[in-house]
């Protein structure tokens, strides 16, 4: 078994976290990890991204090579685009359709949801309306890793318990949160996919 | 069934077999820095030292952080620059216990001066400068290869390729000083610092008693003395040689076929390995991860195969001796041959091409999807500054403005375009004496408070001392912040320290750049940038991004020293 997310955002969305999070999880199921992270300048607003792997044997690239990731996971429409060059034919792109607009030369959103519209294994979800919904928009990193959960190869349990113990110093509010924002953003995306079969 | 281990959350017992432990005992996986941090508590640390960053910082907020390290007493506070830092370790160091000094590889230019004389001088206890190379420059205004640095210094080089090594190497770096009496660079790259694995520990040894060395004078750098220590030095290069000849950091494996050879240094053994998969049978391997080079290593590698390729992180450093060893031939192939660029990291795809293994098909980065560079957070400060500024282009000239290393560093950018220049830590007030005194009217630094005291007093003194006609303005946000605002030694001193050097009280101002002082502020400039001598304007306003907590410590340390 072997695993390659591409987490995408802009600086100070939560990608980190949901790294968190899969990497706990993985943890838990003695799973070989490497996960890498942007610090520095890019944080500034920039664009980020963050390499996940998963997988039964040793890993050695901390980096994805470009054509292998299985799922491209992003917080913010023209950030999902950015890493389509690292996703494989048959991968999975799920994104939130908000778009974060801090240039001002960003492109119309009608013409980043037909590019991603293009490959064939697409989930566009508002995950930052959902987040609302639930009470707090920041957990919009959350409904989006519960919306790709079917075809990330952990169980669903030990990436919920994993949520458990990485907000456990936070308020029994902010646990049932992001629990919510999981099983929100999961319920979503079998509603418009058949995501489980992939 | 493999063993992994992770730190648990107490770190008295950090040692936990994954498959023993409950679920809620668990930590976290380590960056490269954090268990390169965790090895150096390990093996017996008793002081780090460092100025922060990028992608260096996280090594000493690690220490910072460790209980384990609190209460083993090791000093962890940030120095006011790289060289003072060195130089502190060197202290350490000379009483007879092991220091690490961190920084990022242009923080090695700060700290040459102290790093080429110490390895004449040699150390006492175990000293390790642990230095984090920015190849594709992700945080950094080049991408220097810090390898060049070890080899000019003539000392021992390790290169970590994973998290793993980075732990362990800390007890072999530590006894290789100590048995060498050299100090020892440790060679990390970005993408090693900022990725995550999970980590075995080992069994933790105590740091060293104080003990003297047993004969000063090799630290008193006379030139009597330092010839004879020069010479030692250059003595135990074949020492250092042989160190690396039977260390197993530099393992060659060879291969079925005789075709092409790889040389595989640090994390680029990662991506040579990505590329070979479960079946790395055919090819012969050297991976190197201590210097200097085991010569004999690569001749056997050399004379077993019809090809070398050499896959380093860097500058073609290995490539280059190479071509020394065996007369300039094109049977070795890397970064000077074209088979890898030159510039910039490398990565799964570029070894994989090289190697002729990579055959991905790559759909392009739609043309819909444009750049989103860095900026400057909502409410920043400098950017009230910048605004302030550019309301006086007009009337100094749009080409005038010196700028400095830090976040202020984004005021280069769109839509602000306020800063001309951005060269080292310190450069703004002395390129902008520079240029006054050529002659240039309205000439003015712009430089944070940490990179004022990183290195901009003496530059203030320069300038000072001729009375040149600059205008200097400290963006003093009481914090590093481009590196997640750590603290700044400037916190509270600034007027005091350009009084002490000598600005006049009159032209030594302070602003508060919020939108509401706008007006007020130009003025305070215009008239600055009037005056023919040494200006100096505080512009002060903590970083956003500071909590409250670091604001209530920031108040609590100004009111203390007053």
């Amino acid at each position: 078994m072997k695993t390659n997310i591409i987490l995408s955002g802009v600086g100070g969305q939560g990608i980190l976290t949901i790294a968190a999070v899969l990497d706990t999880a993985a943890l838990s199921e003695n799973l070989f990890i490497k996960q890498s992270e942007v610090h520095g300048m890019s944080q500034r607003g920039g664009a980020v991204q963050s390499h996940v792997r998963i997988s039964d044997k040793q890993i050695f690239s901390d980096l994805i090579p470009e054509g292998k990731a299985d799922l491209i996971l992003s917080v913010e429409p023209m950030e999902a685009l950015r890493y389509m060059p690292f996703l494989k034919k048959d991968g999975w792109l799920v994104t939130d359709s908000e778009a974060f607009i801090n240039t001002s030369n960003y492109p119309e959103k009608k013409d980043l949801f037909d590019q991603i519209k293009k490959h064939p294994n697409h989930v566009i979800i508002n995950a930052t309306e959902i987040a609302k919904a639930i009470g707090n928009s920041k957990v919009a990193n959350i409904v989006l890793l519960g919306a790709a959960s079917a075809i990330i190869p952990l169980s669903e349990n030990s990436m919920i318990e994993a949520i458990k113990k990485l907000f456990q110093n936070k308020s029994e509010k902010i646990i049932k949160l992001n629990l919510e924002a999981f099983a929100e953003g999961k319920k979503v995306a079998e509603g418009i996919t058949n995501l489980a079969n992939s | 069934m493999h063993n992994y281990i992770v730190l648990g959350d107490d770190d008295k017992d950090r040692v936990i077999p994954l498959r023993n432990i409950k679920f809620k005992q668990m930590k976290s996986l380590l960056l490269g820095n954090e268990a390169l941090a965790q090895g150096s508590i390990d093996a017996g640390l008793s002081g780090v030292y460092a100025y922060p960053g990028t992608p260096s910082t996280e090594i000493t907020e690690y220490i910072q952080k460790s209980k384990l390290a609190k209460e083993l007493k090791i000093h962890t506070t940030w120095s006011v620059n790289e060289k003072t830092a060195m130089e502190a370790a060197l202290g350490m160091s000379y009483v007879g216990k092991r220091s690490m000094v961190v920084m990022k590889h242009v923080g090695l230019n700060v700290a040459s001066d102290v790093f080429m004389n110490m390895a004449v001088s040699g150390i006492n206890g175990g000293l390790v400068v642990v230095v984090a190379d920015d190849p594709s420059m992700h945080s950094s205004q080049n991408e220097q290869d810090s390898r060049f640095y070890g080899k000019f210094a003539m000392i021992p080089i390790l290169e970590p390729s994973n998290q793993q090594e980075a732990y362990n190497m800390m007890f072999y770096a530590f006894d290789l000083s100590e048995e060498l009496k050299l100090p020892v660079l440790l060679r990390l790259v970005t993408r090693l610092s900022h990725s995550r694995a999970g980590i075995e520990v080992k069994e933790r040894r105590d740091p060293n008693d104080i003990n003297l060395p047993s004969d000063t004078s090799r630290f008193a750098l006379l030139p009597m003395n330092a010839r004879k220590q020069f010479d030692l030095l250059v003595n135990k290069q074949e020492t250092l040689i042989e160190y690396s000849e039977k260390s197993d950091l530099n393992s060659l494996k060879k291969g079925k076929s005789r075709g092409v050879g790889i040389i595989a240094c640090g994390i680029a053994y990662n991506y040579v390995m990505e590329n070979l998969g479960d079946d790395d049978s055919d090819y012969s391997i050297l991976k190197v991860t201590q210097y200097p080079l085991p010569k004999e290593k690569v001749k056997a590698l050399y004379n077993h195969c019809e090809k070398i390729l050499v896959v380093e992180d860097g500058y073609p450093i290995v490539e280059e001796l190479l071509h020394n060893y065996f007369d300039d031939n094109d049977k070795i192939k890397g970064k000077l041959s074209g088979d890898l660029p030159r510039t910039g990291e490398l990565n799964p795809k570029l070894v994989g091409k090289s190697l002729g293994l990579f055959q991905n098909e790559i759909a392009p980065i739609p043309s819909v999807v444009t750049p989103r560079p860095p900026q400057l957070c909502e409410g920043c400060g400098h950017t009230d500054l910048f605004n302030a500024i550019n309301e006086l282009i007009p009337e100094i000239g749009n080409k005038n403005v010196f700028g400095d290393i830090g976040c202020y560093a984004l005021g280069a950018l769109p839509p602000l375009g306020t800063i001309n220049t951005l060269i080292d830590m310190g450069a703004s007030i002395t390129m902008a004496k520079g240029a006054a005194d050529a002659g240039l009217e309205n000439a003015l630094a712009v430089i944070g408070d940490s990179t004022f005291t990183h290195s901009g007093m003496t530059g203030l003194l320069d300038a000072v001392y001729e009375n040149t006609p600059v205008t200097i303005i400290i963006s003093d946000n009481s914090a590093v912040a481009m590196t997640g605002a750590q603290e700044s030694s400037a916190v509270g001193r600034l007027h005091k320290i350009c009084l002490g050097i000598g600005v006049h009280p009159d032209h030594l101002k302070t602003i508060v750049p919020l939108k509401k002082n706008h007006e007020e502020n130009v003025e305070v400039l215009r008239k600055e940038l009037k005056y023919k001598g040494v200006s100096v304007i505080i512009s002060e306003r903590p970083c956003v991004r500071l909590s409250r907590d670091q604001k209530e410590q920031i108040k609590a340390r100004i009111a203390s020293l007053n």
